[in-house]
């Protein structure tokens, strides 16, 4: 998948999560603007993960603050 | 000037907050006097305990205090260093015998805490490049470990075996893999599925860690924990476990039957760099592990204390961490924090010291009222403590 369609596809699947319906663009952010507590981050980076048969690890979630960063992060390791 | 105490602020308006409706606090009791493993002197008042590890009762146990006493006169009050220099004392050795023989097993190294050995252990055979596969409810201890390492941390959903499969073949060919488990998990007092998780992680080439720190004692045929009750002991390539819960005293261990285990002494940082438990602390943990390999009638009647106190909560209402007793654990969920300081207040009014545990501690932000039981609670006083329950459920609202 490319950039646009990896984009298309996390934007999916965050829905469920986006309880108060948040504009997403590349800037916003999991903890301050979505308000994901530590419970809704580990489902949502399940549902990602295996979306796209990958792993990301604690080591790579500590990079990562907003969706733009996420979505860069699973083109690249989809590999 | 940046307060680097401003991070805290949240926490401190929390307590602020819940002190200012008029609750004892519950994260300042003092214990004044303590009449025996069930009963204290708490605030003034005495009181049953419930909210201890003290599952198989031993602090009081008349050979475990002589065996202390003995040593404290012998070797002195303590052995001011590293247990690879001047810190390993006979004690040390024969308490390392005792937990070999306990756990049938080749290898035992004894750190400070139980904390220590999830952080020593945790951290020194998991490093760069290799994976760490974990229950997302896992102990702080095991946790901080992960941090404090340089491994890739990986965790899945509580006990869900298909999650912890998944992740385990996601993990790329050739890279070292832990899985680390825990016998009860301590908030909710469920047990793991350790005979499916273990038997995949084997057939994913991991290795596997258990930490049967609130299991030792009283579950398994011998006391070994859940991994024994569930036939899978032998496939545990580490088991954690703890002196200050069923032992009854302080300090952690790891056992194991790895040919090469005994070089953990000389690369685990949190063992090295510490000084060695006290000799008295050795000999009470040593004669107690001992005394606990022939505990059948102990251990029946915990299980009898932990079936009675479910089922007569259950009967009251009040909504349980399990449907079926499964530890020494019994955890009520309570609606918020703010009621459940309140029926926790009650109940030391009542008499009955519980546990409050709230968030970050506790899964999904819940706020607990986590009760854990001893051996040496009477029947008598397993009634009392439902018609306290009851009473105090009442007194707070919690009850209808």
């Amino acid at each position: 998948m490319d950039r646009t369609e990896v984009d298309t596809c996390i934007r999916t699947l965050i829905e469920p999560f986006n309880k108060k319906g948040v504009a997403i663009t590349d800037a916003t952010r999991f903890t301050d603007d979505l308000e994901f507590d530590s419970l809704t981050v580990m489902d949502f980076v399940a549902a990602i993960e295996d979306e796209f048969d990958i792993i990301i690890s604690m080591n790579q979630q500590a990079e990562i603050e907003n969706f733009g960063q996420l979505v860069d992060a699973v083109v690249k390791l989809q590999g | 000037m940046t307060d680097l105490f401003s991070k805290f602020d949240d926490i401190i308006e929390m307590r602020r907050a819940l002190l200012a409706t008029g609750v004892e606090d519950p994260f300042n009791l003092v214990m004044e006097r303590v009449i025996s493993p069930t009963v204290a002197v708490c605030n003034g008042r005495e009181t049953i305990l419930l909210g201890t590890y003290n599952y198989m009762g031993m602090t009081f146990d008349p050979d475990v205090i002589d065996a202390g006493k003995d040593a404290l006169d012998r070797f002195g009050s303590g052995t001011t260093g590293s247990r690879v220099l001047n810190g390993t004392y006979i004690g040390h050795r024969e308490v390392e015998e005792a937990l070999k023989e306990f756990h049938a097993m080749d290898h035992a190294m004894v750190f400070s805490t139980g904390y220590q050995a999830n952080l020593g252990i945790i951290s020194t055979i998991a490093g760069k490049g290799d994976y760490i596969v974990l229950d997302i409810d896992s102990h702080a201890s095991i946790w901080d470990g992960c941090k404090m390492g340089d491994a890739e941390v990986v965790p899945f959903k509580h006990n869900d075996i298909e999650a912890m499969e998944k992740r385990l073949k996601r993990i790329p060919e050739g890279a070292g893999k832990l899985v680390v488990l825990e016998g009860v998990y301590s908030m909710l007092g469920d047990i793991a599925p350790l005979k499916e998780m273990i038997g995949i992680a084997k057939a994913q080439g991991a290795m596997v860690l258990v930490d049967e720190a609130h299991s030792m004692g009283f579950i398994g045929p011998n006391g070994r924990g859940v991994a024994e009750e569930q036939g899978v002991l032998d496939q545990v390539d580490f088991v954690i476990g703890t002196f200050s819960k069923s032992v009854g005293t302080v300090g952690g261990f790891c056992v194991s039957n790895h040919p090469k285990f005994e070089v953990m002494r000389l690369v685990c940082r949190p063992y090295v760099f510490t000084a060695s438990l006290p000799p008295s602390v050795v000999a009470t943990a040593a004669t107690s592990i001992r005394k606990l390999m022939h505990s059948d009638n102990k251990r029946a009647h915990l299980w009898e204390n932990s079936r009675t106190l479910h089922a007569g909560i259950k009967a009251l209402g009040l909504t349980l961490g399990t449907d079926e007793p499964q530890s020494a654990i019994i955890s009520v969920i309570m609606p918020d924090l703010e009621r459940g300081a309140a029926m926790w207040e009650a109940l030391l009014h009542e008499g009955l010291y519980v546990n409050l545990a709230r968030p970050p501690a506790t899964p999904a932000n819940m706020t607990l009222l986590r009760c854990s039981l001893c051996a040496e609670h009477s029947a008598e006083q397993v009634q009392q403590i439902i018609g306290m329950f009851e009473r105090a459920g009442k007194a707070s609202g919690i009850l209808d």
